[in-house]
Order: structure tokens, then C-alpha cells, then sequence
């Protein structure tokens, strides 16, 4: 038996943990409560913590003058869209990788993660000039392609840890029942890797919600997600810190809650299977 | 077994994805290789003469250059080391027995999930802004003139941002792995009666140093490419003061139109990126035997 730590060390504990995780939690805490100021209140000396008129005001103009709602669907769509065409390639790559492995296997997905370790600032000039050159500017053609090339090694790596998991003899039962291979994937082995593929589809929502370095350099207006939206922020005239916090609060919030329900799940896919 | 048959399916499954990595990777390198040598500019005129390592030479030998690496390194290794030593201390004191240890964890790792840009922003004005800034009022309660981060020390602001971005990753990640830690092994080492440094000594430490590890490479990949903090706040500023081997690159590129030029950089990135993964693949890689 463990000895039970006694209260008073565990409150103290307590007290410690909660102050650190605090000062680390309270930038965005600052920017939440920022959101429901008035812009004069925003920038009050000194800085008014609780007490102050709450309003809603900053959260009906930031989507009423700069058409919040359309950079959200954007990210939305960018998102979805790059996250729909991963699964649809990753699925039965990671599939044949951990069910028919050869002898190059280990190879091939070595080199796949090689490929999400090219810093994207050494294809910049290409890329951009083949987007120029195609009239995919500035499109979600061109985006989600980028997002989807870019995360893919990572989904297939994280599909692979969840798949290797799961008993060889059960699909070996269902292919002995005469199933054909698209069967076994689709109601053989997609039921029993739902968890492991919705974690994939989770870290790659997140990864393309908060991607900056393409949807800075390659969007304008017409596909720009919110991460592009924000940074219109950092022009000095548009210094009203209320509004920045207002919407700044609706840009995260989505991503902050699914990362807070898939913490454990994530971890996986961060570092390709080698934490768990 | 894997029958042949088996085998050549698999093939097929897995050829999409292998093609368009593939694809992915050789196009827009070898572009980049090939504009390396060219003397290419978006607004110079329409021949681009094969120049070979002039673009290499001029890049490397531009003080910039040189700048952006000292950059690069400082930043990365500030917040390699802030992140590393902050994070293994807040993993451990969540993994401690505490009351209300979900919330206390929730709120340690929400900053790794917030875009950089919101970041960014959100501290350059709400906390560092010299007049109304939350430190500024603080400085002023210490009676200390508030500090004008942006002007004065805009690399120790973008480290600050950034590292507040990755400590939660490496308690993320290191928390994780200590849960992992046998319980039995935990009540085995309390029954022996080991005292807790040793425990923490020989038994805690050597479990991490493996997830510990990842965290560094992992970071290390992610650390050379920041760009959208740097972007958003200083703009490579003031000066050089800010400007990292990937923001030197952008410049050259969208700004100054160099595409030879900034080809040239993006070769010398690849390079020093790939010294890194190489180790990281290797770490992984042995994971994979298991």
C-alpha cells in the first residue's frame, strides 16, 4: 500500500499546483474577460478586474462590421475539407501498413514523417509561384490542399498506432466469411478504429484550425480563416483591445474546448505514437 | 501470414498516399533547388539567367544572414529550455496527489491550443503594452518604469510569447508519460522505503527522458518555423532584432520579390531542419520495433 499523503501536504500541494496552472491559464482568462469591456474600460487605469459594466456590445460588432461569421466558415471549411480527404487517403494506407506490412513498411512511414519535418518556409517560393500560376490564390482549392499534404503524414501515423492496435484474427474471421477487402475496412475494421479516427480527426481540426504559416502567406480575403483574421488586427489603427478580445474569444474557443476533451487522445499524435 | 495477394492489395491502398507525399515533397524542392540558381526576381526582367551558388553566396554572406541565425538560436534554445524545465516541474505538480486535478491540468495546457495569432496579439497589446498594458501598471506599482517590450527587448517578448505557447505542450506531453509510470513500481519503491529524491532520482527522471526527448525534437521542428508571432508583432523588428532564418526567407521573397535569393534561404533551412529530424526519426523509429 501507497501512504496516503496527509491532507495538509495535499493542500498545500494544491495550492501550488493551482497558482502555476493560474498564471499560465490567466492570459486567456484576461483576453475573456477584455471581451466583455467597453473599449474605454479595456484599457482603464488601473485595469478594472471584475467590476465593471459587462456587455455583450464587443461580440455584436465584431461580427456585424467585419463579417466575423464568413473568416469562421472559412476555417470551418478549410478545416473539414482537408480533414474529409486525409481520412480518405490515410484510411487505407494506414490500413495496409499495419495489416499487410512488408519489409519496407518501416521505411516508407519513417520517410512520410520526414516529409511533415521540411520547414514549409523552404517550398514558400515554389508554392506560392504554382498558386500564382493556377489561379488558386487565395482559394480553398489551394489551402485545403496545402492543409491536407501537410497534416497527412500525421494522420496516417496516428491511424497506424490506433490500427496496430486492434487483433489481426478478426479481420482474418471476416475475410474467411468471404468479405471483401473494402467490406472488412468499411464494417469490419472502421467500427472498432472509431475512437483511434476520431482523435485523428480531432489533432488535424486543430492542427488546420491554427495552421499560420500558409493561411498567412497564401490567402488575402476570399479564403482567409480567422488566424488571418486576427492578424488584421495588428495594424496600429485597429488597437481596440475589446473588440481584438471579443473576437479573438470566438476564434478559440471552439478549438480550446475540443482540445480540452481529447488531451490524452492527442498526445498520441503529436509525437507519432511514441508517447501514449 | 500476408499472402500475395494480400500484399499487392495493400500496394494499392497504400500508393495514394505515398504518390502524393511524394509529389509533395520532390515538386516544390526541386523548384526550390532550380530557382536557388536562377537569377529570378518578380520584378526584374522576364529571363532568369542560371547563376549557380551567386544566389547562396549573396544570401549567406548578407549580414542578415548571419543575424537570422543567432536569431534562430536564440530563440529556439530559450524556449527549448524554458519550456523543458517549466514543464516537467508543471507536470510533476499535477501529477502530485491534489484536489480538483482535471481543472488544474485543463487550464496548465489550454495556451498550446490557442492560434498563434490570438497569442500573439493578446500579449503585445493586453499585457505588454507600455502605457495600458497589465505590466505596465504593474511595473507602476512597483514603482519601476514600465518596460516598452516591443521597442527594448522584442526578442525576450517573442520568447515569452512563444514559450507560453510550448511549456503547456511539454507538460501535455510529459504528464502524459509520468501517468504512465507503473503504479506498482511507485508502491514498490515507497515500501523499500526509498526516500522521495531518490525515487525522483532514479526512478522519475529516466522515465522522462525519453517523452522529454521527443518534446525537444518535436519542438525544435516546429521552433525553427515560428513565423505568425513574429509577423504580427515586430515584423522581423525593430531592425534585424526579431528576425529568424524562416522570417529573413519571407522577406526576401514576398517582399523583396528575391525568388533566387529567397530560394537560396529556403535550401539553407531545409538543411538545418533535416540535421534535427534526422535524430527525431530515429527515435521514433525504434518505437516502431516494438
Amino acid at each position: 500500500m501507497a501512504r496516503k499523503a496527509t491532507t495538509s501536504r495535499r493542500l498545500v500541494m494544491t495550492f501550488v499546483a493551482y497558482t502555476f496552472a493560474l498564471i499560465l491559464f490567466f492570459p486567456i482568462l484576461w483576453m475573456v474577460i477584455t471581451s466583455f469591456k467597453s473599449e474605454a474600460d479595456a484599457i482603464a487605469l488601473p485595469p478594472k478586474f471584475l467590476f465593471f459594466h459587462w456587455t455583450l456590445a464587443n461580440y455584436i460588432d465584431v461580427q456585424a462590421r467585419n463579417n466575423y461569421w464568413r473568416f469562421a466558415f472559412n476555417s470551418v471549411a478549410l478545416s473539414f475539407g482537408s480533414t474529409v480527404l486525409g481520412l480518405i487517403v490515410g484510411i487505407p494506407a494506414a490500413y495496409a501498413f499495419a495489416f499487410a506490412p512488408t519489409k519496407n513498411t518501416k521505411q516508407i512511414l519513417l520517410w512520410m514523417l520526414s516529409t511533415k519535418m521540411m520547414p514549409a518556409v523552404g517550398v514558400l517560393v515554389p508554392i506560392y509561384l504554382l498558386l500564382l500560376q493556377f489561379h488558386l490564390l487565395d482559394t480553398f482549392t489551394g489551402l485545403i490542399l496545402i492543409l491536407f499534404l501537410s497534416n497527412l503524414p500525421i494522420m496516417i501515423w496516428m491511424l497506424y498506432t490506433y490500427f496496430k492496435e486492434i487483433p489481426h484474427e478478426i479481420l482474418e474471421a471476416s475475410r474467411m466469411d468471404g468479405a471483401s477487402r473494402w467490406k472488412e475496412i468499411v464494417y469490419v475494421l472502421s467500427p472498432m478504429a472509431v475512437p483511434g479516427i476520431a482523435s485523428t480527426v480531432l489533432l488535424n481540426i486543430i492542427l488546420s484550425w491554427n495552421e499560420t504559416f500558409w493561411s498567412l502567406n497564401v490567402t488575402n480575403i476570399h479564403a482567409a480563416p480567422l488566424t488571418a483574421f486576427i492578424a488584421s488586427y495588428s495594424s496600429p489603427e485597429g488597437l481596440f483591445w475589446a473588440k481584438l478580445s471579443a473576437a479573438s474569444t470566438l476564434a478559440v474557443a471552439p478549438i480550446v474546448l475540443l482540445g480540452w476533451f481529447s488531451q490524452r487522445q492527442l498526445v498520441r499524435g503529436l509525437t507519432f505514437g511514441a508517447v501514449k | 501470414m500476408a499472402t500475395k495477394q494480400t500484399q499487392s492489395a495493400a500496394r494499392l491502398l497504400a500508393a495514394p498516399s505515398i504518390g502524393l507525399l511524394l509529389i509533395w515533397m520532390i515538386v516544390p524542392l526541386g523548384l526550390t533547388i532550380y530557382d536557388s540558381t536562377l537569377n529570378y526576381t518578380l520584378q526584374g526582367n522576364p529571363v532568369h539567367k542560371f547563376i549557380g551558388w551567386t544566389n547562396y553566396y549573396y544570401f549567406v554572406t548578407d549580414p542578415a544572414f548571419l543575424t537570422s541565425i543567432w536569431n534562430t538560436l536564440v530563440l529556439v534554445g530559450s524556449v527549448l529550455v524554458i519550456s523543458i524545465v517549466g514543464g516537467t516541474g508543471m507536470a510533476l505538480l499535477l501529477d502530485q496527489p491534489i484536489f480538483g486535478q482535471g481543472a488544474a491540468r485543463v487550464m496548465a495546457i489550454s495556451p498550446f491550443f490557442i492560434m498563434a495569432t490570438v497569442a500573439a496579439l493578446v500579449w503585445k497589446n493586453l499585457f505588454m503594452q507600455p502605457v495600458f498594458g497589465l505590466f505596465a501598471w504593474i511595473a507602476h506599482l512597483f514603482g519601476a518604469p514600465p518596460i516598452d517590450w516591443f521597442t527594448n527587448d522584442p526578442m525576450i517578448a517573442v520568447i515569452i510569447i512563444v514559450a507560453w505557447q510550448w511549456l503547456p505542450f511539454a507538460t501535455l506531453i510529459l504528464l502524459t508519460a509520468l501517468q504512465s509510470l507503473d503504479l506498482e513500481q511507485k508502491d514498490a519503491a515507497q515500501m523499500d522505503g526509498a526516500p522521495p529524491l531518490s525515487y525522483f532520482w532514479y526512478l522519475v527522471l529516466p522515465h522522462l527522458a525519453r517523452p522529454a526527448t521527443v518534446v525537444i525534437l518535436i519542438e525544435t521542428i516546429f521552433l525553427l518555423g515560428i513565423f505568425a508571432e513574429i509577423f504580427v508583432t515586430t515584423g522581423g523588428g525593430p531592425g534585424q532584432a526579431t528576425t529568424n532564418l524562416t522570417f529573413l526567407v519571407f522577406r526576401s521573397a514576398l517582399r523583396d520579390f528575391d525568388v533566387g535569393g529567397a530560394a537560396a534561404g529556403g535550401i539553407i533551412a531545409v538543411v538545418l531542419a533535416n540535421i534535427v529530424s534526422i535524430f527525431l526519426t530515429r527515435l521514433v523509429g525504434k518505437n516502431l520495433e516494438g
